[in-house]
């Protein structure tokens, strides 16, 4: 007969597991996969030893999908096939996408959320990058050689709620469990701050592919604090590549050009303004389908200028950071340069001349953000390291409401620390109204046309009440991510209505489970398998830190008869844990969960007293 | 489940005396401690019931935070605390010479707008903050010392329309970049 096991006290029974978790950029010209190994977070490279895998997705007509360098080959070949810079389409309509005109694909409007017909049929932003996750997935479980508990994935600071809620359903379509969105210059200034441990008030310059980006924090005592953030989700690095592209057309008088000399000129514009970083002026050289030869010499000083407004674009976005952060240019101790784009000479020199220092280039622009994120991944997956330390990040826009007029009531003003939740009460226009209709809306202005529509919903069945007598609470919560619920209740009559802010191109979940079946071969089994297997691993983690909560403080806040019921409902779960249905170990787990909520509150009430008096984390948890 | 006691006020939340003056320093590190111990980064890999603690008490403390960092908002609060309306909304009547000023700075902003003046819009912001410090001063002596509640709400009432004042400013210095 087996011995029983008993744990020395204060010690956890199994030796603590590493959980596999890891950081992901997912950029729009190149995406990165990196997690911490041994203390270090370190990125992790493909077979061939590249750490940047290309944000170019190329649909096969035979229905292979091609990712990185490989779809990348066939890009002047099959414009249309051939994705690039997906990221700027996430979550966008097509009215909101600028220079459709001079994209070589074949955009399919559709209601929140532009699509594109491919040679394997019409594919949503999110399906595409749900193919870049899938690679940077099986990347680090390979590498990493087991399966994911997580990632983080950085977005842009300035994303607002329909790109941060794409990113996130693109993730569940790679079967990536998302730990957390994290803000690309916050997880720069996360790898930043924990290499070099300085205190004080830092910049974040990150001019990606597509996006810019700029947040103003404050490091000190292992607290990140997000004091502001602006930018300009529709700006960046490609921009000065078009700018380039606009160039030859008007050079060679040029118009209306077939998507394959499309894409082979903005691909040559690419490599000029790369080389430009090194030298004084690029020839660029092709030929088109006509059988036409291009051939001009764009000088740096040339460059540059047709180039300045977009750096100076970049300028009042940082102006507009640090009046939001109340600071002055003189305040902030170092500028951390991120994105690939950061590299071009006069973007350095206009940072420097700005801020009257030289920019911090000291880890890799490219890397940077992805390294961060795995810091930050590692953390929430529970791998706590020596250093405890904490990051206090906000929303980049304004939330808020429709009124009477077409006009916005602003709810949770920008830079607002999350989580955060808000509660405003509104009453009704007309005698008698018994419906009312809540748009909800993101952004600066005070017109609704002005701003980003994000969700609406009816709150029915108010009382029959004389105009402006109802009182109707609206509250809005902002989660961990930055995204948005919101729920309405009438305070007399108690009739609720509750959403979770889908944005306005509602990838509904049942969607979002045909694209998963869509993207597996052997969809049923798959899901099914993988459905268990997440149950099983929630489980484990659960009955884990219920055992680990107990053994600390279960003996100081339940009395027998609690930790009993807590202790049976754990057997409950380890019952059925080991079993193939996943749906018994989901109730069981759900039953812990009730049964535990007493007693985590009482945990929680215990922590802040404990903060109170002056005591650490560290302290508690010993 | 009542998982956070609402009734609670901020100043006992973070274990401050319940005044306008209050010690910012005390302030930042209790705010900081409390997020430590609660912040939803703590309880990613934790159970559910404690994940949704979680996000309830890191949302409070952020609420509270809010409302005490800002003098204006800390004076709406404790007027609120002490079950006093600064009707903001409806009683709109100011004093003329507060009035004429403001009438006096709206034009000022206006012609710098126009004159796209950057130096113009600095002294105007100073010439704000000023007053604006000074009617701080005098919320601490109607809260804290002669609890003239009525006389403090006159004064958020002015610190709102200076307020107001200040984002236009802020808003005119982001134009002219343009």
């Amino acid at each position: 007969m087996a011995l029983l096991q008993i744990a020395e006290p204060g010690l956890s029974a199994a030796p603590h597991q590493h959980r596999l978790a890891v950081g992901i950029d997912l950029g729009t010209t190149n995406s990165l996969v990196a997690t911490v190994r041994s203390g270090i977070s370190t990125v992790l490279n493909d077979e061939e030893g590249n750490a940047l895998l290309p944000s170019v997705v190329h649909f096969a007509a035979d229905g292979e999908v091609l990712v990185g360098r490989a779809a990348q080959d066939e890009q002047s070949a099959y414009p249309h096939n051939t994705i690039v810079s997906v990221k700027r389409f996430m979550g966008r309509a097509l009215a909101d996408v600028g220079e459709v005109g001079n994209l070589p694909y074949r955009f399919v409007d559709a209601p929140g959320m532009l699509q594109l017909r491919t040679a394997a049929g019409i594919k949503s932003p999110v399906e595409i990058s749900a193919e870049i996750l899938k690679v940077l997935r099986t990347r680090a479980e390979q590498a990493l050689g087991g399966e994911l508990v997580g990632a983080v994935i950085t977005v842009p600071a300035y994303f607002d709620d329909a790109q941060r809620q794409a990113t996130k359903d693109a993730a569940r379509l790679a079967g990536i469990n998302v730990l957390r969105l994290l803000n690309e210059p916050t997880a720069a200034a996360i790898a930043y701050g924990l290499d070099n441990a300085s205190e004080g008030v830092y910049a974040v310059y990150d001019l990606g592919g597509g996006t810019f980006d700029v947040s103003i924090l404050r490091l000190s005592k292992g607290v990140f604090e997000v004091l502001s953030t602006n930018g300009d989700s529709a700006l960046g690095g490609d921009d000065f590549d078009h700018r380039i592209y606009c160039w030859l057309l008007e050079k060679n008088s040029l118009s209306a050009l077939p998507a394959p000399d499309i894409r082979t000129l903005l691909t040559h514009a690419r490599v000029a303004k790369e080389q430009l970083t090194e030298h004084n002026e690029a020839r660029i050289t092709a030929m088109l389908s006509s059988g036409e030869v291009i051939d001009n010499v764009l000088s740096r000083a040339a460059f540059h200028e047709m180039t300045q407004n977009l750096v100076q674009r970049t300028l009042q976005a940082l102006r507009r950071a640090l009046r939001d952060a109340k600071l002055a240019t003189g305040d902030v101790k170092g500028v951390v340069m991120v994105g690939g784009a950061t590299r071009m000479p006069h973007i350095q020199q206009a940072i420097g001349e700005f801020f009257g220092q030289a920019p911090l280039n000291n880890l890799d622009p490219d890397k940077v953000v992805a390294l961060g994120a795995a810091v930050q991944a590692n953390v929430l997956a529970g791998n706590r390291g020596g250093d405890d330390w904490l990051l206090l990040d906000v929303i980049p826009l304004s939330l808020g409401l429709e009124t009477m007029g077409g006009l916005v009531e602003k709810v949770i003003p920008r830079n607002s620390t999350i989580p955060s939740a808000r509660a405003q009460e509104f009453t009704t226009y007309k005698d008698g109204q018994t419906a009312m209709s809540i748009h909800v809306l993101q952004g600066e202005r005070e017109l609704v046309s002005d701003c980003r529509s994000l969700a609406k919903f009816e709150l029915r069945g108010i009382p029959p009440m004389v105009a402006g007598s109802a009182r109707i609470r609206v509250t809005f919560q902002v989660d961990a991510d930055g995204l948005l619920s919101v729920s309405a209740r009438e305070m007399a009559s108690g009739v609720e209505s509750h959403i979770t802010v889908k944005p306005s191109y509602g990838l509904s979940d049942e969607e979002i489970t045909r694209m998963l079946k869509d993207s597996t071969q052997h969809a049923r089994d798959d899901m099914q398998a993988r459905a268990l297997r997440e149950q099983q691993t929630e489980a484990a983690q659960l009955l884990e830190a219920v055992d680990n909560a107990l053994r600390q403080d279960g003996d100081a806040l339940l009395d027998a008869a609690a930790q009993a019921r807590i202790r049976s409902s754990m057997d409950a779960v380890r019952a059925v844990l080991d079993g193939g249905d996943h749906q018994a170990i989901k109730r069981a787990v759900e039953a812990l969960n009730l049964a535990t909520t007493e007693f985590a509150q009482r945990r929680m009430d215990q922590s802040v007293k404990h903060a109170l008096a002056g005591h650490k984390l560290s302290e508690l948890e010993g | 489940m009542q998982a956070i006691d609402f009734q609670q006020d901020f100043f006992s939340l973070f274990n401050l005396p319940r005044r306008f003056q209050i010690d910012t320093t005390a302030l930042e590190q209790a705010y900081r401690d409390l997020q430590a111990q609660v912040h939803p980064d703590k309880f990613a890999h934790r159970s559910e019931a404690e994940r949704r603690l979680s996000m309830q008490w890191a949302t409070r403390v952020n609420e509270g935070y809010q409302a005490l960092r800002d003098p204006l908002q800390r004076a709406r609060y404790l007027l609120t605390l002490h079950g006093v309306d600064t009707q903001e909304e409806s009683n709109t009547s100011m004093p003329t010479d507060f009035l004429m000023q403001q009438m006096e700075w709206r034009e000022a902003l206006e012609e710098a707008k126009q004159a796209k003046d950057g130096a113009v819009l600095e002294g105007l912001e100073q010439r704000v903050q000023h007053t604006v410090r000074e009617l701080h001063q005098e919320l601490a002596r109607d809260l804290d010392d002669t609890h003239d509640y009525a006389a403090a709400s006159g004064i958020v009432r002015k610190l709102k329309f200076l307020e107001k004042l200040a984002e236009e400013i802020g808003s005119a210095f982001d134009e002219l970049d343009y």
